[in-house]
């Protein structure tokens, strides 16, 4: 099974839309075969050249080229492929995805920072002042959490922040932020949990 | 087996020179073989807080640059004949140390010794990170106040990252050792208390040390305060700790004053 990217034109603005798209989700394309679908675009051997060389340039290695013409193809193109079928059940291969979430059983300390874009990060102990949890997903914190949460990091804005004790310098979802000072003082040292409603940061307390 | 031992901190001036020289000395009443080594290359002091100062030929650098041989650069405590040290330069800087020749003066070291007590520079920079290196085990050394416990959370975490011991996957063993310690102060609520220092850094305690003029004498003097007056609070507190490290169950008490506690005694009567 194979990746298709089918470029529409203009190809600048199709290029800006795929990096866009690729900074939300950082090594989508690792790994993965790519094959290049030109029907949409009229283009010369040179320009199909540049393009396959500016994915490169991203990390896209092109496997294949479709719906390219004969005439169009040079010998250090990549190969033409013809009868593609859309795939019907992508299922299998997302199964097979690392599981969304990660679990540190130690206490994170001052100056070291957990970034996981892929989901929730549930912390076993501890979040010193001066460390830095950032998830894709929720943060869940059993002791302490003492320095900065950021949730929801990759635009998830259910994302949420769970502490036992709340002494956080800062917490955020999905970039709206709080910091300690912002904080209503009646919230500190108590158990909390911080979410995103119409736009607005919310805490309360748990207990 | 050689333990090799690494009291650090993060944060200077917290009392890791004179926890160095306190426990080595210690370890070394107790019989055991102790190789005390100055890693503050550049602002060198544990030498004066042993006294011997006046006796430096050679140094670390010169050990791992191959000026000296190691044995030529160990200096024999004269108080105590299993006690050495082993000086740092103060001509030189940090970058003098290379990781390999560090490796080889602690291999070295551990074959001749019981134990070897690294004695870390403050910050996080080559002098203190090569200290930690090769240690099996470590002595994070804080004053209860912010700045000193927020330092030493960021070294434990180096602690767990940066050790030879925590790159093979294996977890190196951290005592916290809390000095400067007021009880009085505590109680005022002007110091953090232990229970939190505890809390925030979850690190077994290995003992407590009461703020004292007696550490400052004895640095002033050249002789660890376990030597200078072993019957002093803060001596009797590292000679507990010392005990601790070898494995034994010691209760853990704050020492206080003798005549501090006299004086109490007193007062309650004439109250």
């Amino acid at each position: 099974m194979a990746f298709v990217l089918a470029p529409s034109a203009p190809i600048a603005s199709w290029l800006a839309e795929l990096d866009n798209w690729s900074k939300t989700s950082p090594g989508f394309f690792t790994g993965k075969a790519i094959v290049l679908d030109v029907s949409k675009l009229s283009v010369n051997p040179s320009e199909i050249a540049e393009l396959v060389e500016t994915l490169s340039q991203r990390s896209i290695r092109v496997l294949g080229l479709e719906n390219a013409q004969t005439d169009q193809l040079d010998p250090s193109l990549p190969p033409l492929l013809t009868g593609g079928r859309p795939a019907t059940d992508p299922q299998p291969a997302s199964r097979r995805q690392e599981p969304g979430s990660m679990v540190f059983e130690h206490p994170i300390r001052s100056g070291q920072s957990i970034i996981f874009p892929h989901g929730d990060v549930t912390i076993l102990g501890s979040v010193a002042s001066g460390a830095e949890v950032v998830a894709g997903g929720s943060i869940h914190v059993y002791g302490a959490l003492r320095g900065r949460a950021l949730a929801g990091s990759t635009g998830d804005i259910r994302a949420r922040i769970f502490c036992n004790r709340n002494e956080a310098e800062l917490m955020s979802i999905d970039g709206y932020y709080q910091t300690a000072d912002d904080m209503d003082a009646s919230l500190r040292g108590r158990p909390a949990q911080c979410w995103l409603k119409d736009r607005v940061l919310s805490i309360a307390a748990l207990d | 087996m050689a333990r090799v031992l690494v009291v650090t901190s993060g944060k200077g001036g917290v009392g890791k020179t004179t926890s160095t020289a306190a426990l080595g000395a210690a370890l070394a009443q107790t019989g055991q073989s102790v190789a005390v080594v100055d890693f503050d290359v550049g602002l060198r002091n544990l030498d004066l807080i042993m006294g011997a100062e006046r006796r430096v030929v050679f140094d670390l650098v010169n050990v791992i640059q191959g000026v000296a041989k190691l044995p030529q650069a160990l200096i024999r405590d004269k108080r105590l004949e299993t006690l050495w040290l082993l000086p740092a330069s103060q001509t030189r800087d940090k970058d003098a140390l290379t990781e390999q020749g560090v490796a080889a003066v602690i291999n070295e070291l551990r074959g001749k010794f019981d134990w070897v007590i690294c004695d870390s520079p403050a910050g996080i920079e080559r002098g203190a990170t090569l200290a930690m290196r090769f240690a099996d085990c470590a002595v994070i050394v804080t004053n209860p106040e912010v700045s000193s416990v927020r330092d030493s959370d960021r070294i434990i975490g180096l602690l767990d990252a940066k050790t030879e011991m925590a790159e093979k996957g294996q977890r190196i063993e951290k005592h916290l050792l809390i000095t400067r310690y007021d009880p009085q102060r505590a109680q005022r609520g002007e110091m953090l208390n232990i229970e939190d220092v505890l809390e925030i850094l979850s690190t077994p305690l290995l003992g407590i040390i009461p703020e004292s003029q007696e550490v400052l004498r004895a640095s002033n003097l050249g002789s660890p305060v376990t030597l200078c007056n072993a019957t002093s609070a803060p001596a009797r507190a590292y000679l507990d700790a010392a005990r601790r490290l070898k494995g034994e169950t010691v209760p853990m008490c704050i020492p206080t004053e003798q005549h501090r506690l006299l004086s109490r005694l007193f007062g309650r009567r004439a109250a």
